[in-house]
């Protein structure tokens, strides 16, 4: 084997050996890292995450980014508990429909008007989140418990939550959409070069317009997931949920300039993140040091500049090695 | 080549409506706001609604000037929001002597600006040494620090709120020359300075340079990593004094809160402004203009009883017809 291709199979694969690794050390450390109630609550906890960084990570293949996931969850939080009186499956539909409907705005923005997705979703994360706030009248909004709408974040289905259950049927979806579908492939043509797509007579807009609804309609699915997980409608939840999304994309090793993505990796991306905060929360519970909910952030930080340093020093080395030969 | 000048100069004259709103669309917006207001708000044309919007306007300014510059050269920093809590954090700890006690107050107060400051630009630095040493994608590189900034300014402070009463340090929030307030000459003097900077010196003219082509400038001679470096160093500098002149305001510094969302209004100020996003041009009046329609926009709706949250959704909607508008101009032109 070539150290080019060592250097592209640790580029691709690092994050998933980064996981192990982490899960691998946890286990060793800690008595009840793999028990049954962690692992059901780290996975309940970050499906939400998961969903908004699945479609993150499409539009992001496409070389756009969208801002404005975060205060779409919270808004399809707010909308799924004002509707969950009438059933869950009602509160579930009004609220992925609300997050829908924010995707929409972002897609006709970006593929219509020709807005840089930048601006177009910081906007539309304003718009999202003063929208929330009316709705919610500046307050909480309690669930029904009496519906039924609560069991979809809080009950288990075979064993595992159903949170976990809904956010890997969505990563299926979208491994099977990403490598078998000519959409899919044209997310990655597009993100590639989106002129050369273009020319060859792909239908370069109807492509990003979906994958803005799609990051839409998972954001409100997170919505949904957390009014029903945490009994409220969450106006003003959701912040900064946008970054921590962009930082599993990029730690699962898709490109910003799109072109280049793995659902997988993202998915990897999510879990790395989610289980370095469940580590320190159980290395704090062993006594030896005492780190503040405070370090985690730092150490967050610090674990992106890590991941994103070697990614560039791989993608320097990959290059200066293609060229060699 | 005589033959056709005649031409192009008839074109060139030619009133289109789009070029004409993409130049001045900010800066009538903004004259028919203040139009409206006279109109419409009661006690509008007083000293102390000018100050008002003055005061809350001019952190986002002074952070939107850094950046404008940033911008300029087709990057972007997320960093500034936790930029500002680290130098809040900061600046209270030392000149009330947490750190090490300092007799005189006005050296306390001196060092506290200072040092704040220095570290906010030295994070800044750090920022602009990974985006042209490792070439990381700025919104990657500065992600970072959004992310580790805030919490170091949380585990500085143990997330406390530090509440004081200096007035030698509150001078730069609460003070007035003139009686204009401070914070308001700060602003107007960083303003100019970037303006006069980025259009007379050279090294303005490589930061567009840069931004509109990066290659051509690094060709041409340009030291892009250098010019990169103290660009984003410049635009830690403008958050750390956007952060102290927040906790001289608020007579308090709560590392949860200084500067949270000010990325996004600093952004929004410079794409209002009329700024290419990509890069490449840029205008610091420009910039000015767009926080204060912005600023405007929201204290007129509050002024006449539209809640909050409602001036959210007014906001994005500026946002989205300010850029359109812009771009429209420019396949016009």
């Amino acid at each position: 084997m070539t150290r080019t291709r060592w250097i592209s199979l640790l580029g691709r694969y690092g994050v998933v050996v980064a996981l192990l690794l982490l899960i691998l050390f946890g286990w060793l450390r800690y008595d009840y890292f793999l028990g049954f109630f962690n692992i059901s609550s780290v996975l309940r906890y970050n499906s939400m995450f998961a969903l908004v960084a699945l479609g993150m990570c499409f539009v992001i293949m496409t070389g756009g980014i969208d801002l404005s996931v975060g205060s779409t969850a919270a808004l399809g939080s707010v909308v799924a508990a004002l509707f969950s009186p009438q059933g869950t499956w009602i509160g579930l539909g009004a609220g992925v429909g609300a997050g829908l409907c924010v995707g929409l705005v972002n897609a006709t923005l970006v593929t219509r008007l020709k807005i840089m997705p930048f601006i177009a979703t910081l906007a539309t994360m304003l718009a999202a989140s003063g929208t929330a706030l009316l709705l919610a009248d500046n307050q909480s909004v309690s669930v029904s418990y009496d519906s039924g709408f609560t069991s979809i974040g809080q009950d288990n289905f075979f064993g595992f939550p159903i949170p976990a259950w809904i956010a890997l049927a969505a990563y299926v979806a979208g491994w099977i959409i990403l490598n078998f579908t000519s959409t899919g492939r044209g997310v990655l043509a597009v993100g590639g070069n989106e002129d050369a797509t273009r020319m060859m007579g792909l239908p370069v807009g109807r492509i990003k317009f979906l994958v803005y609804l799609a990051s839409g309609g998972l954001a409100g699915l997170a919505g949904v997931i957390l009014a029903s997980q945490f009994g409220a409608g969450q106006p003003i939840e959701g912040v900064g949920w946008e970054l921590f999304a962009i930082a599993a994309v990029v730690v699962g090793g898709t490109l910003l300039t799109g072109g280049v993505g793995s659902v997988g990796a993202t998915l990897a991306g999510v879990l790395l993140l989610g289980i370095l905060f469940n580590v320190l929360n159980f290395e704090n519970g062993k006594g030896w040091i005492s780190l503040s909910a405070y370090w985690q952030s730092v150490i967050r930080g610090l674990f992106l500049l890590i991941v994103v340093v070697l990614q560039a020093k791989l993608a320097a080395r990959g290059d200066a090695a293609v060229r060699d030969h | 080549m005589t033959g056709t000048s005649p031409m192009t100069r008839t074109t060139a004259r030619r009133f289109d409506p789009f070029d004409f709103l993409a130049r001045y669309g900010t800066l009538i917006a903004l004259l028919l706001l203040i139009l409206f207001n006279l109109v419409f708000t009661r006690n509008f044309a007083t000293i102390q609604t000018l100050n008002v919007n003055l005061t809350q306007v001019c952190t986002i300014v002074i952070v939107a000037v850094g950046m404008t510059l940033v911008i300029a050269t087709g990057g972007i920093d997320l960093s500034v929001g936790s930029l500002m809590a680290i130098s809040g954090a900061l600046a209270p700890m030392i000149f009330l002597g947490k750190i090490m006690p300092i007799g005189n107050i006005y050296l306390a107060v001196a060092a506290a600006m200072l040092v704040s400051i220095a570290v906010a630009g030295l994070f800044g630095l750090f920022n602009g040494w990974l985006i042209s040493a490792f070439r990381i994608q700025p919104i990657v590189a500065t992600l970072v620090l959004f992310i580790a900034g805030r919490g170091i300014a949380q585990v500085m402070t143990n997330g406390n709120l530090q509440t004081f009463r200096v007035p030698q340090f509150q001078f730069i929030g609460l003070g007035r020359v003139l009686g204009i307030p401070v914070q308001v000459i700060l602003m107007l003097l960083i303003v100019l300075a970037a303006a006069w900077m980025l259009k007379r010196t050279v090294f303005g003219r490589q930061i567009i340079a840069i931004g509109g082509n990066e290659r051509a400038a690094e060709l041409s001679g340009i030291a892009v990593a250098r010019v990169k470096l103290l660009v984003y160093a410049i635009s830690g500098l403008c958050a750390g004094l956007a952060g102290l002149v927040v906790i001289a305001i608020n007579s308090s510094s709560d590392a949860n809160l200084v500067g949270l969302g000010m990325e996004l209004d600093a952004i929004a100020a410079v794409a209002v402004g009329g700024t290419l996003l990509s890069g490449g041009k840029a205008t610091i009046i420009g910039t000015l203009i767009g926080a204060m329609t912005i600023q405007l926009v929201r204290y007129t709706l509050l002024a006449n009883g539209v809640p909050d949250a409602a001036a959210l959704v007014v906001k994005a909607g500026i946002i989205i017809l300010a850029v359109w508008i812009q771009q429209q101009g420019r396949a016009h032109a």
